[in-house]
């Protein structure tokens, strides 16, 4: 695969048809629009409603459908307050800066961690190489389940319960066997004669790994890092695990769980606060779109 | 704290230099990466391995007692048949949307705008997702002066229907959870497929058209062939996503209703249910099935290469 090109997210050549379109065209077009928007549709439609809802009056949500809104319409921000402010509702916004503060450790330690093991992997002869790396590739189909609870009694034993720590560390140790094998398949991309002319310049493998792999593998990062940050964000299995009991350092994902099992039918809470956790997410996906797209094709097709 | 390991590491690797101590580079840069992995997945696996021979409190050595319970306990085998349900419709149902819009918006207009419209529910979290999608399936008692706010209830309404309480009727509710995770992840097959469908050479589906191959043949003997890779991997993907599924059901129905699946059910026994025997089995159980997925992708994969 081309790492460093944009060729391969490029559309190829514009005017020959390709499969797809020769077996859409004889689809008769029409239909196949119609088909299209169709799906589109009803794909977008449900979030659209949530959103419409999250900016009514808490006593429209509860008693009209959110499409009245468009005979009626009344915004207001009153929602989103009563989810953002401790005083009066939820208090969104401490998980809203508790999920920040999870994310951003959870993603930059196993990025480090796993291009370090992956140059080792990568450019370095040592005994045992191929068997530790087959090993590591082989973790990645342990479940979180798996490990979780054996898990918790290690930081309850070693004191590091209710904190940060617990989050950082474990989705950094569950994020690694994935970023050493993406990292590891991108650094194998880069031509040998870079490294040996660097080499031959008298650069050592600190110097190596920072001036002339660190800038080429940004791309590759970058796409891990994006993946790892919504997954961390979305992430609530390993957030109720660990942090589930205190309300210090959950996530807003464990707080809309908890909202929506308590307070499942206070919909002007849940919608509004259902946006607030999706903001983020889908701020950096619109933004980077292009590296998520990158980083999806380089994890799960090669080509 | 971090930052100083790292410096420590860096530096003793910076000070060894020439060949013969690629070595001792190698381990330096290796051993954190590793360390962790063994206090974070290898152990805590081993010991949940061990543990789901022990009864609930861990006390007392049941050898399989605990597989034996999922395997006959009703309400566990009702947890077998809803994670078969989701492992066999989820995969295959996001698939072929997927690969069917694939196919509609290619080289349409605003390509890319259709695209990210599937695609966008992939960043939000699944809880974000099932809150959106419990607000479709809500439920207003059938009373004069009620209106519905539920979208799904009000479109019954609308053909002159009887709204139902969509996730309390079993096992129309699992497939209502399943509807859920089909609309995250067609997204992700659309965007593996599409990208798969756009590198198909161009002189093959040429030589199809010139042979006079209709729209279905072309499919059938072009496309589906020169694809079949990229569709191996998403339905997998897909399938062991499935396997782990949590989030959803514990969001919108809280396994109540025979909704549960296996990573949900490990949830309730380990820590609501305090069965920490059957939890760990349960998780033993979602592992043993996620190894021949894998197993099978990797194999696909290899073969696909060295063709």
């Amino acid at each position: 695969m081309s790492t460093t090109s944009d060729a391969q997210t490029a559309p190829l050549t514009a005017q020959k048809p390709t499969a797809a379109a020769v077996a859409k065209r004889r689809l008769t077009s029409p239909w196949a629009s119609l088909a299209a928007v169709i799906i589109a549709v009803v794909w977008t439609i449900p979030t659209f409603g949530l959103l419409i809802s999250s900016f009514r009056p808490e006593k429209e949500i509860k008693t009209t459908g959110w499409w009245m809104f468009f005979s009626d319409p009344t915004v207001t921000l009153d929602n989103y307050r009563a989810v953002l402010d401790p005083e009066t509702g939820v208090g969104l916004g401490d998980y809203f800066v508790n999920s920040i503060v999870i994310a951003i450790p959870s993603v930059l330690i196993p990025l480090f961690l796993a291009s370090l093991a992956a140059y080792a992997f990568a450019w370095i002869k040592f005994p045992g190489r191929n068997l530790l790396f087959l090993a590591v590739f082989a973790l990645q189909v342990v479940p979180l389940q798996v490990a979780l609870i054996p898990l918790l009694r290690l930081y309850v034993s070693s004191g590091l319960s209710n904190t940060f720590w617990t989050l950082w560390l474990s989705h950094s140790a569950f994020a690694l066997p994935l970023a050493i094998y993406l990292l590891h398949n991108f650094m194998r991309e880069v031509p040998a004669g870079l490294l040996e002319a660097a080499r031959i310049d008298g650069a050592g493998h600190v110097a190596i790994f920072f001036r002339v792999l660190l800038p080429v593998m940004l791309p590759a990062m970058a796409a891990f890092a994006i993946f790892q940050f919504l997954w961390v964000w979305n992430d609530l299995l390993v957030a109720l695990t660990f942090a589930g009991g205190g309300t210090e350092v959950a996530p807003v994902t464990v707080a809309l769980a908890n909202l929506s099992g308590t307070r499942g039918t206070a919909w002007h809470l849940l919608s509004a606060g259902a946006f607030v956790s999706i903001l983020v997410p889908v701020a950096i996906f619109l933004l980077l779109q292009r590296y998520f797209v990158r980083g999806l094709l380089a994890g799960s097709v090669k080509g | 704290m971090f930052a100083a390991v790292m410096g420590v590491i860096l530096f003793v690797a910076g000070r060894v230099g020439g060949r013969r101590n690629d070595r001792v580079v190698a381990y330096a840069y290796l051993a954190p990466a590793l360390l962790m992995l063994a206090v974070g997945l290898v152990y805590p696996g081993i010991r949940t391995i061990y543990q789901s021979f022990f009864d609930a409190s861990l006390q007392s050595f049941i050898g399989l007692d605990n597989y034996k319970t999922i395997f006959t306990d009703p309400d566990q085998l009702v947890v077998l048949r809803n994670t078969v349900l989701w492992v066999v419709v989820t995969p295959f149902v996001a698939t072929a949307i997927g690969m069917l819009y694939a196919i509609l918006v290619d080289k349409a207009r605003m390509e890319s705008f259709a695209k990210a419209l599937i695609f966008l529910p992939m960043a939000i979290s699944f809880v974000g997702a099932s809150i959106i999608w419990r607000f479709v399936y809500t439920y207003r008692p059938d009373q004069p002066g009620v209106q519905q706010i539920g979208l799904l209830n009000q479109i019954i309404v609308w053909f002159g229907g009887e709204p139902q309480q969509w996730l309390v009727e079993s096992p129309l509710n699992t497939f209502l959870l399943i509807v859920v995770m089909i609309w995250i992840q067609s997204g992700f097959a659309m965007t593996v497929l599409s990208a798969a469908i756009k590198a198909i050479p161009d002189d093959i589906v040429e030589a199809a058209r010139l042979d006079g191959v209709g729209p279905w043949g072309m499919f059938r003997f072009v496309t589906l062939p020169s694809i079949r890779p990229a569709v191996v991997v998403v339905l997998t993907t897909i399938g062991i996503g499935t396997l782990k599924v949590f989030d959803i059901v514990r969001t919108m129905t809280g396994g109540q209703f025979d909704t549960s699946v296996i990573a949900n059910e490990f949830y309730s026994q380990s820590f609501r249910s305090d069965n920490q025997g059957l939890g760990a089995a349960l998780a033993v159980l979602l592992f043993i099935l996620v190894i021949p997925i894998v197993v099978y992708n990797v194999r696909h994969l290899r073969a696909s290469e060295s063709r």
